[in-house]
């Protein structure tokens, strides 16, 4: 009995403090109701596929995020498919969230239906590829930002004024994709400003790795001089890895690719696969998007009336500019006070 | 096949669709070898063959399906998720050999399912494939692996060697040769191959025969579902990692292009080894040529599409339809 009566007094007093604390939020003129902002609220998220690095660290800083704040957060994961993610979002037009995020497979396909979220009520931040449509935020990568420092390390390493031949690849993924396409511009742009460069050979791969392999092989076979390929992104420039690696010619060709800095990515760089890596830091882009995420729902504009940028800084890797904090794990995400 | 069918040419040159594009392979690698630098070249060549050694092989499994008048669908989502899977496991901690082991395990597994949705419970082969390519897929994703790309570790080395090269050959060009061969020895020699081209015949007529019509069919699909997880522990040895999306990409088109452009019928019971050699080289051939030419993506896709339906209509016009084909319809 005794054991009874002091654990029902325990567990009176833990309530009573749980509720002193909130009774207690510290009024500095704008905690309560930033807290108060969130309770309750929905968050989905539309993602490309949930099975790459990138989306499952926003996704894991966003559920973070929510349960720290309150707020349901949910994915609705179309897994490639444009047309499962368009169906996804008429649905979410008509369940009404509170915020959508929306990570768009290009340009084009979802830009009317983000607009009509707009229409509907629905704030819409875009993560990482813009469509068309300008919403009230986009977090992400500035792509021809991307393609201006990939372009700039392919021509500092193969300027023949520093004894090197000039000769530059390019692997692209799928020409119509909006990263390939403004990446593409940005390299086409710096090297026009650089005629000694010479580019013998700009093939499509599909973001196949398996197809980059095959194209690169052929390429380096008919230019055994070449200097450097320049892939749009590191995944499918494993392939043109393996062609370099086949070759005896690690080193000798410096593969130069982008991607959001996961672990392998270092690994890769300090191994030598890769000489040159443009990260976009998706651990730090994500940490933009809960802060964007913060912000909409704390201003409650009329949806589209006050559109913003976050363009993530990017940073430039090499085996000499690595340090140990370069490139992140999952476990760093999954601490991370989101 | 009626000797109506393949005679029509004159001179004693028999009109098939295999002579056909074994002849624009020819023209095509003369042209090249003449118009384009570098292309005649012993390591090009080499490479040549290695970039389509994946595809040959496959291109085997899914030959000896055909011959059997069914096709595989799913081959390439079996290949990528049972290699994902092996290598999954082998990132888990698990010894290569059982992480071999189990993949294989899983690969004949999806095959003997697919094998006994057509035989048994008598669902047309494109059907029952196709329904599993998207099962396959699903099941992994869920179940098996949570990334779309798997790495394989650096040291991994026995696995990594199986792609190396052999005297200056890559080895997935000699694991193609070596499928090749012990693949034509099985459908020439082997009693279970002739069942393959009778049943591809004429199926009621094999069964009437007396040949195992059933489990047969399951074997086929075993065949090829094991060929597929071969081809992908050496994609994956090649490249370092497994790449699951492969399973949702066009490429199953390729392998089946290969085969039919070699001229083995869609509608079964004929072609061999030969006419997927055949098909390989001249994909290979095509493919480096519009690489050295640094053809763009899309133009590559119209020339292959233009010649594929070439190849389906030189089909036509050398194996028209006839009162068999009529009574038995195509798969």
């Amino acid at each position: 009995m005794k054991k009874f009566i002091g654990r029902t007094l325990a567990a009176l007093l833990a309530i009573g403090s749980v509720s002193t604390a909130i009774a207690d939020q510290f009024d500095d003129g704008l905690a309560p109701s930033y807290y108060d902002t969130f309770k309750g609220k929905k968050v989905v998220f539309l993602p490309l596929a949930m099975s790459f690095d990138l989306p499952q660290v926003w996704a894991k800083a966003m559920e973070t995020q929510g349960k720290r704040l309150g707020y349901d957060f949910s994915v609705r994961d179309p897994n490639w498919s444009s047309d499962a993610g368009a169906q996804a979002l008429t649905t979410l037009i008509t369940e009404k969230p509170d915020l959508l995020v929306v990570h768009n497979p290009d340009m084009q396909v979802y830009a009317r239906l983000l607009q009509r979220a707009q229409k509907e009520g629905i704030p819409v931040i875009q993560i990482n590829l813009k469509s068309v449509a300008t919403t009230d935020a986009y977090v992400g990568v500035n792509w021809y930002e991307v393609g201006l420092h990939q372009a700039k390390m392919a021509v500092d390493a193969c300027s023949p004024a520093a004894g090197k031949s000039g000769k530059i690849a390019i692997m692209q993924g799928t020409p119509t994709n909006p990263n390939n396409a403004i990446t593409m511009t940005a390299i086409e742009d710096t090297l026009a400003q650089h005629p000694d460069i010479k580019v013998v050979s700009s093939q499509s791969a599909d973001w196949d790795a398996t197809k980059a392999h095959a194209v690169a092989s052929t390429v380096i076979k008919q230019n055994p001089d070449l200097c450097a390929y320049v892939g749009l992104w590191e995944v499918m420039d494993a392939g043109v890895a393996a062609a370099i690696r086949e070759a005896g010619k690690t080193g000798a060709i410096q593969l130069i690719t982008n991607g959001g800095g996961q672990k392998p990515a270092c690994d890769n760089i300090e191994n030598g696969t890769f000489n040159g890596y443009v990260s976009y830091d998706a651990i730090g882009q994500a940490r933009d998007l809960t802060d964007a995420i913060a912000q909409v729902l704390q201003v409650k504009a009329k949806p589209g009336s006050q559109p913003y940028g976050i363009y993530t800084p990017i940073k430039d890797i090499s085996r000499e500019t690595m340090r140990a904090n370069s490139c992140w794990t999952m476990e760093d995400v999954a601490a991370a006070p989101f | 096949m009626s000797a109506s069918q393949t005679e029509r040419g004159r001179g004693g040159f028999k009109l098939t669709q295999e002579n056909i594009v074994f002849f624009i392979a020819l023209l095509l690698f003369i042209g090249f070898s003449v118009l384009l630098p570098g292309f005649f070249d012993t390591s090009n060549l080499l490479s040549l063959v290695q970039n389509v050694a994946i595809l040959g092989i496959l291109g085997i499994g899914m030959g000896i399906v055909v011959i059997g008048r069914g096709i595989d669908l799913a081959m390439v989502a079996t290949m990528a998720l049972s290699t994902a899977w092996t290598v999954a496991l082998i990132n888990r901690g698990f010894g290569t050999g059982e992480a071999i082991g189990l993949g294989l395990a899983f690969a004949a597994a999806v095959g003997i399912i697919m094998g006994v949705l057509v035989a048994y419970v008598e669902i047309p082969a494109i059907f029952a494939t196709l329904a599993m390519s998207t099962v396959i897929y699903g099941f992994g994703r869920l179940a098996l692996v949570d990334l779309d790309v798997i790495y394989l570790p650096d040291n991994e080395i026995w696995l990594r060697s199986i792609s190396n090269s052999f005297l200056g050959v890559p080895l997935p060009v000699i694991w193609f040769s070596v499928l090749a061969i012990l693949a034509y020895l099985f459908l020439r020699f082997t009693k279970w191959g002739r069942y393959f081209y009778a049943i591809g015949d004429n199926r009621a007529a094999a069964r009437i025969a007396g040949i195992p019509v059933r489990p047969m069919t399951v074997i086929q699909y075993l065949i090829s579902s094991i060929i597929a997880f071969g081809a992908g522990l050496i994609t994956a040895s090649l490249l370092a990692s497994v790449n699951i999306r492969v399973a949702q990409s066009t490429m199953v088109y390729d392998v089946i292009l290969v085969v039919v452009l070699g001229g083995i019928g869609l509608s079964g019971g004929k072609g061999g080894v030969r006419n997927i050699l055949v098909g390989t080289i001249l994909i290979g051939i095509l493919l480096n040529g519009m690489t050295i030419l640094d053809m763009p993506f899309t133009m590559q896709n119209i020339v292959k599409g233009t010649v594929l339906l070439i190849a389906i209509i030189v089909d036509s016009l050398a194996n028209p339809r006839d009162e068999q084909t009529a009574q038995q319809g195509d798969i």
